[in-house]
């Protein structure tokens, strides 16, 4: 059973026992319009929490994905290279975009649960 | 039908699809054309040459054996080309660029003249120095000219564009903190979230971990956001000021103070000194290095027209490590430092002195001008501003709310929420309308952002044109015409591009499209 948790940086992050899926939500693919690249790590790199993992660049930006948390990268989405549109499409499925190997379960706890980033949400707009 | 200048024009139905296409393809003077491979022949050419007679290659298995293909053209057939090209651009000369003088502002045309004078257009900067002492002295007098209006000790004459000021300047800070024993323990540059992308790309580039610093609410940096990202691991600030929200910040003399306090350089981003140019002397504010855009601030052309030009001032502190080469007085004349050797000097950025012909475009700009003049052209670019500002503000949104602003004022797209038009769509439209689009989705701490720069050169009439224009589509969209937008631009030789794809799959190899064929293989239908 897995839990997602989200970041004030509209990251969210799917935890499955140490490995986490990390991606960016439907606001954020919204928010930044028609994705035309990503820019994944190579695997087995780490970060630390809030470090820069990946870049996004949409027809209008580039953007910075951070680490949500620190860990270990243990798998890629490659598919995301030859079809970025997945991002805009499915940013929560398909469009995924690394999975980490959590080094330190606590630093799940100061980010956002389903409610409370729908909440933060609000606020934004 | 008359339009808005009571002009004769045609009615919106005219490029209805009724309208018969033409067979050419052209719009009347609107002309389409092709690339040149498409249209040259390499059996064509426009001089008359000798055939090469017979000779012996001595280029051995590396000689070429297939025809090289390149396209000819006759002379009148290249002049229309180039001519046709030049028509379809959208210039500072042929109307108002609301990009402002980051893309272009007015180039004086006594500048160009100055410039092509023999003794400096026909130097060559390995002709021996006592033949060239006049280009020095140009050289030496803006150098001194830029320390004056800047408050600065030393000026760095030789970066040849803005970002390569910034790496200038950030190189001379590193040097200094080597020369403190302090190289290996500052490693972090803060960058606030208003700066100039190129900032911390430049602080990257040297192999500086960048940490940024939010913005306020207000659109400015705050002493305390900059104290609470200081420490003993800080090598320098870079701050962009006037910032890219077109705001002064107003705490930067506290900021610059504690940066000092912590041990660490004050870089100024100086792209938009244009706004504060005889208002302020950026040095007084505790600046330590900072760039000009020569092709900004003093008028020379950039872009597709001509290099930039990024010379760096430099603060007491970071004097002596000022890249060489540089001008000395001696007695009479001017000499070359050329090698470092014996000073603190961190080294050479460029082949040769920087970027003659803009040093002679900029010299001629602040003569043409005197201190008057170039204070009132700060002066004139923030009015401007503002009074688009003003004239926009009840019909568009303003982020940080009616302040006045510097030489740029900025939009966010509050004021088109719910409305199915974006910031996107709102900038195609003024394509129509015969404007440029502003800057767009920039700052990025601004929502759908639009940053609108006039510049000093716009009369009030041009201004007002363009204000009632924006007003115009403005008041579209509050009255639901979004068809207005949804497809624009309507009119230009194109309309909107699929930017999307053109990203996604771009066409990255020409190929050969099929020939015309000739006139009397085409028969009547």
């Amino acid at each position: 059973m897995s839990t997602i948790r989200y970041t004030k940086d509209h990251e969210y992050i799917s935890v499955d026992g140490d490995v986490a899926i990390v991606g960016i939500t439907d606001y954020a693919q919204a928010q930044l319009g028609d994705v035309v690249f990503v820019e994944l790590p190579t695997m087995g790199k780490s970060f630390k929490k809030g470090e820069q993992a990946a870049v996004v660049e949409s027809v209008k930006a580039a953007s910075e994905v951070y680490a949500p948390v620190s860990g270990e990268v243990v798998e890629i989405n490659s598919e995301l290279e030859g079809a970025p549109a997945l991002v805009n499409e499915d940013s929560v499925g398909k469009g995924w975009f690394v999975k980490l190997r959590i080094t330190d379960q606590g630093e799940l706890g100061a980010l956002m649960d389903e409610a409370a980033y729908a909440d933060y949400l609000k606020t934004l707009d | 039908m008359l339009n808005n200048q009571g002009r004769p024009t045609q009615p919106v139905e005219a490029v209805a699809p009724h309208v018969r296409k033409t067979f050419t393809g052209h719009r009347a003077l609107a002309m389409e054309e092709g690339l040149i491979f498409e249209i040259g022949r390499a059996e064509v050419t426009g001089v008359d040459v000798d055939d090469a007679g017979e000779f012996t290659p001595r280029l051995g298995k590396l000689e070429r054996t297939t025809p090289i293909d390149l396209p000819g053209l006759s002379e009148p057939e290249a002049m229309r080309h180039y001519v046709r090209l030049s028509q379809k651009n959208y210039a500072i000369d042929l109307g108002l660029y609301p990009l402002g003088s980051c893309t272009m502002k007015h180039n004086p045309r006594l500048n160009e003249r100055m410039a092509r004078l023999p003794g400096f257009g026909d130097i060559h900067p390995l002709q021996p120095v006592s033949t060239v002492q006049g280009a020095l002295e140009l050289i030496d007098t803006l150098a001194d000219w830029l320390t004056e209006m800047t408050g600065a000790s030393a000026v760095a004459m030789s970066p040849k564009a803005g970002a390569h000021g910034e790496a200038c300047g950030m190189m001379a800070i590193k040097a200094a903190l080597e020369a403190r024993g302090e190289g290996a323990q500052r490693r972090v540059v803060l960058v606030p979230e208003s700066a100039h992308g190129t900032n911390p790309a430049t602080a990257a580039l040297i192999g500086y971990d960048v940490r940024p610093i939010p913005a306020r609410d207000d659109g400015t940096v705050s002493v305390e956001a900059a104290q609470a990202a200081l420490g003993p691991e800080v090598a320098a600030l870079m701050l962009t000021n006037p910032n890219t929200c077109g705001l002064f910040e107003p705490e930067v003399v506290a900021i610059a103070q504690a940066v000092h306090a912590a041990g660490a350089y004050f870089y100024c981003d100086g792209a938009n000194f244009n706004a504060i140019v005889g208002k302020v002397r950026p040095m007084d504010l505790g600046v330590d290095a900072m760039h000009i855009n020569l092709h900004k601030t003093f008028s020379t052309p950039h872009g597709g027209g001509g290099p930039g030009a990024g010379p760096v001032v430099l603060s007491a502190a970071l004097a002596p490590f000022a890249p060489v080469p540089f001008i000395r007085k001696d007695a009479d004349k001017f000499a070359f430092v050329e090698h470092a050797e014996g000073t603190q000097s961190f080294g050479r950025m460029t082949a040769f002195h920087g970027q003659m012909g803009m040093f002679v475009r900029a010299m001629s700009y602040m003569l043409s001008h005197g201190g008057d003049g170039i204070r009132q052209a700060s002066e004139d670019a923030v009015l401007n501003a503002n009074y688009i500002r003003v004239c926009l503000s009840d019909v568009m949104s303003a982020p940080f709310g009616d302040k006045p602003c510097m030489h740029e004022a900025l939009f966010d797209d509050r004021w088109l929420k719910g409305t199915g038009v974006t910031t996107l769509d709102f900038a195609k439209a003024m394509i129509d309308e015969g404007y440029h689009p502003m800057t767009m989705y920039f700052p990025l701490v601004v929502h759908g952002a639009m940053l609108i720069e006039p510049t000093e050169s716009e009369s009030k009439a041009s201004l007002d044109l363009f204000i009632m224009a924006l007003r115009d589509l403005a008041f579209s969209v509050q009255k639901g015409e979004t068809e207005r937008f949804s497809g624009a631009p309507y009119y230009s030789p194109r309309r909107r591009l699929d930017e999307t794809r053109a990203a996604r799959t771009p066409v990255l190899r020409w190929t050969k499209r099929k020939p015309i064929p000739a006139a009397n293989q085409i028969a009547a239908e």
